[in-house]
């Protein structure tokens, strides 16, 4: 039972990492990159490791995908300033959707 | 093209290589020696209900010091980074030069472009931003009976600061204090291990304190206290750093 588990989660961890890899918006590519981790802590806690899982979570999958995040919206403010430089009076705003 | 061939071979490679590794995979059938005797001997040596923690702060206690000081240096590093960088971009505005809108000066006004933090993130956030704040301290006080310690409630406390900063994105985090509890932690970390080389058997050796009974909170001699001073240091390097990569141009 447990290894089957363990099987489905590693599964849907390898599916998670691929959509990472490969899906057109940063925001999702980020968000299952984090998913990738949460469901290694989900893997850790039925190998009987809780200490390891708890550490999984907090950092894989919460301080890491927030500090992806907080970059993610600096380089777009960049890209948007970027636009905005080389036209003066445009709200170059729209490229927050990325 | 040829970059796709290349990462293809060196992907091949690495499963060669690492496929043997997996074969080996699985439970063992029985403990190893050295792991026998940690189990057995944690509960008699130290008092700690939590094998792990008794590993972790003691048996492999020099190795906790070093991951301490790995993160001790990488904070030093992004904090020398991204000041510098604020000095030289506020040097720019003072001598009057066109640093253009990624200054920064313009986008972290606190609603910028009217996405501040909606009425529900700021409700949610102040209710559980103190909750987790607490859970964060429960995790690192109780390392020693429970799965966790310092560096999983740091974390935690860290992520509380997270959300208190989504929720409230004009609150400033108070980077004088974050490096006074930092260096404060870090340096009783220290003493408290130089006290188990002259009271105790040796460095980072935590039986000079009574050791008490197997699971009541004080107990296990000085690895509650050592593992609470990892905790708030973790907290307050990572709430720094996070802190610092957001709010870099502010004044």
């Amino acid at each position: 039972m447990t290894t089957a588990m363990i099987a489905v989660l590693g599964l849907l961890m390898v599916a998670a990492a691929i959509l990472a890899l490969l899906h057109k918006s940063l925001v999702t590519a980020i968000l299952s990159a984090g998913a990738v981790s949460l469901v290694a802590s989900i893997i850790y806690l039925f190998l009987a490791a809780p200490d390891v899982a708890m550490t999984e979570a907090a950092i894989g999958s919460a301080l890491t995908t927030v500090v992806f995040l907080f970059a993610l919206s600096r380089l777009r403010e960049k890209h948007t300033a970027g636009e905005g430089a080389a036209e003066p009076h445009a709200e170059g705003k729209e490229h927050v959707d990325g | 093209m040829a970059n796709r061939v290349v990462a293809l071979v060196i992907i091949a490679g690495l499963a060669v290589i690492l496929f043997p590794l997996v074969r080996e995979v699985g439970f063992p059938s029985e403990t190893p020696e050295l792991a026998e005797r940690y189990i057995s001997a944690s509960a008699e040596d130290l008092a700690a209900a939590n094998v792990v923690t008794a590993v972790v702060v003691t048996y492999r206690g020099l190795d906790t010091l070093g991951e301490v000081t790995v993160l001790f240096a990488a904070t030093a590093g992004v904090g020398y980074v991204m000041t510098r960088r604020r000095r030289r971009e506020e040097h720019a505005v003072a001598e009057g030069r066109d640093v253009g809108m990624h200054s920064g000066i313009e986008c972290l006004r606190p609603a910028r472009s009217g996405q501040g933090p909606s009425e529900i993130l700021r409700t949610a956030s102040g209710f559980l931003a103190p909750v987790l704040l607490v859970f964060g301290v429960y995790i690192f006080v109780h390392g020693h009976l429970t799965p966790g310690g310092g560096f999983q409630g740091g974390v935690i406390i860290a992520s509380s600061v997270v959300l208190g900063i989504f929720g409230a994105p004009e609150r400033r985090l108070g980077h004088r204090l974050m490096t006074v509890l930092e260096s404060v932690s870090g340096i009783v970390y220290v003493v408290i291990a130089l006290l188990g080389m002259v009271l105790a058997a040796g460095f980072l050796d935590p039986t000079f304190l009574p050791l008490g009974e197997v699971g009541s909170l004080l107990s296990a001699g000085a690895i509650p206290i050592i593992y609470s001073v990892v905790g708030i240091k973790v907290g307050a390097e990572l709430a720094g750093v996070v802190d610092r990569l957001r709010t870099q141009e502010e004044k």
